[in-house]
């Protein structure tokens, strides 16, 4: 399937450069009978951040949960269209939900330690998928963790539960969870927006260190956050994608007058 | 004017407020009392009965010393085979109405037949084994006895299993599913994890449950003056004993029914107590 194709359906100011990782062509989402997704264009390319924006219930959030089928666990919630994971469609129904959701991981609002020793946290995840020698699993967990940036804060207490960390760490936690099992691409749900500032600007400089290694999409309320650590930008209201391009483009010379309204913080 | 009425109104709330407080403190305080008038009474009766013949020796015919040695270790069995087994099926069956029925209709019936299960009268659930396991195979049976429990066990394990995994946040679901995880593998591994001390305060307050259960077991278990182990046969335990010597007319019987009751009670207190404390410590998680 020729991917570079999937560029000509986008909204308007559409990124130059990059290859695609994922590629979503005209994608309607229906929570039962309403539409919230209308024919939703887009790319995610390839080690590059991406940063979805818009006002609540625009359906960013939405179409995040659709990259990595996360809405499979809720009946009711259907998606059609196309969503190509290098080249793959992943809406496809005989696709193994449990092998994508290895290749796209997700973080969440608020952090989701399971309730095990940190180490724990992370081999569990890995277990799933390798089969690791005890020596093998340190090295891998404690590279994960230094991956998150959480090493030296918990090295002496890698058997201590997840729950015993403050928020800010147990997002990286999930981070370095969510790492471990070397998925392509990370999708990160407003991963900052229950942590203090410093947690904050950690997350970020993390985000900003994964990425070239990984494909990353990030949705955030926070339009300063969005400017700092993406490279694109999508736009979206009420359901469509409004505007998509390079982050710099999107917030120093938006094409539509939503976009313009919001990034100049007119309404949302 | 309006100053008066207000006041009149006030001091009217305030007598209603102190009459209500009176009774709330009142009803608490006659709750109490039972409590421990029953427990007193119990060790008045009961603790001089308390010696090692107790635990050593067989309940006894009228005339002679005797233990409940038989009865004890037959309630132990037949709470055991109850368990044995009422908690898999009360943990699958809650497991499926929290996580895979839901909101099916299948679910709100198994729900539905789970409560009504859990008011069952224990003297119909030991009428129905008694047809099932006795009447065919032609003599009582502490396996029969195990049976009618495990019917009045599992009830309570379904509903706490169930209550306790929609405690479950759904946002450790999905964080469990994003890592690829199956759904059997989040529930064992995640779920019953994070709730784990609920469970097992229902599945202790269903071991009390059965293990203070008469009625089921006289048309099963029926009772055993010998000491026996064979779940096959008739077997004696605890609320069969002081039914049968509370009615006799020999005091050394009567005074074992007390010390069985006291025995029987601490036994069961002591296991609400553990459901407490673990579940406190639940709810602090």
């Amino acid at each position: 399937m020729n991917v570079t194709t999937a560029t000509q359906t986008q909204p308007s100011g559409l990124p130059t450069a990059g290859k695609e990782k994922v590629v979503v062509r005209g994608l309607d989402f229906y929570y039962g009978a309403t539409r919230a997704l209308k024919s939703v264009s887009m790319s995610l390319f390839d080690g590059e951040v991406t940063a979805f924006i818009g006002p609540s219930g625009c359906g960013k959030s939405t179409l995040l949960r659709v990259l990595n089928r996360m809405y499979d666990l809720y009946p009711g919630q259907r998606a059609e269209g196309e969503v190509l994971l290098d080249g793959e469609n992943i809406l496809a129904s005989d696709l193994d939900v449990n092998l994508l959701r290895s290749r796209v991981g997700m973080v969440f609002q608020k952090p989701t330690p399971f309730p095990m020793s940190i180490y724990e946290n992370i081999a569990f995840g890995v277990r799933l998928y390798e089969r690791l020698s005890k020596s093998e699993m340190d090295q891998r967990v404690e590279s994960a963790l230094r991956r998150a940036a959480l090493w030296t804060e918990v090295k002496d207490k890698l058997h201590a539960s997840g729950l015993s960390l403050s928020g800010g760490q147990q997002q990286r936690l999930c981070i370095a969870r969510t790492v471990a099992i070397s998925p392509e691409v990370i999708l990160l749900d407003e991963p900052a927006s229950a942590l203090d500032p410093i947690s904050t600007a950690k997350i970020e400089e993390l985000i900003d260190e994964l990425s070239g290694d990984y494909t990353i999409a990030i949705v955030t309320h926070n339009m300063q956050q969005a400017a700092r650590v993406s490279r694109y930008t999508a736009f979206m209201y009420l359901g469509e994608m409004v505007e998509f391009g390079d982050t710099d483009r999107v917030f120093t010379s938006p094409r539509d007058k939503r976009t313009q309204d919001y990034v100049t913080g007119r309404f949302g | 004017m309006k100053g008066a009425t207000t006041s009149a109104r006030f001091s009217s709330r305030k007598r209603r407020n102190l009459v209500w407080t009176v009774l709330a403190y009142a009803s608490t305080a006659l709750g109490l009392a039972m409590l421990t008038i029953i427990l007193a009474t119990l060790l008045w009766n009961g603790v001089g009965g308390l010696s090692l013949d107790v635990f050593t020796k067989t309940t006894p015919p009228p005339g002679v010393v005797g233990g409940l040695v038989n009865s004890i270790v037959g309630s132990v069995i037949v709470t055991a085979i109850g368990l044995a087994l009422g908690a898999p099926i009360g943990i699958l069956a809650g497991t499926y109405l929290a996580e895979y029925g839901s909101k099916s209709r299948l679910a709100s019936v198994v729900r539905f037949i789970n409560d009504i299960l859990l008011s069952a009268p224990s003297i119909v659930v030991g009428l129905f084994v008694y047809q099932l396991l006795v009447v065919p195979v032609g003599h009582f049976s502490a396996l029969a006895g195990g049976v009618s429990l495990a019917m009045l066990g599992a009830p309570i394990m379904v509903r706490t299993t169930e209550d306790m995994l929609k405690l479950v946040p759904k946002g450790l679901h999905e964080a469990a599913s994003a890592l690829g995880m199956p759904r059997s593998l989040v529930i064992r591994n995640v779920a019953y994890r994070a709730v784990l001390s609920g469970l097992i305060t229902g599945v202790l307050l269903a071991i009390a449950r059965m293990t203070g259960e008469t009625a089921p077991l006289i048309f099963t278990a029926l009772g055993n003056s010998l000491f026996t182990v064979d779940p096959r046969g008739p077997m004696s335990s605890l609320p069969l004993i002081i039914y049968e010597f509370a009615r006799s007319p020999y005091a050394e019987q009567q005074k074992l029914a007390w010390t069985g009751a006291l025995i029987l009670t601490f036994a069961v207190l002591a296991l609400s107590i553990a459901a407490r404390v673990l579940s406190a410590s639940t709810g602090r998680k």
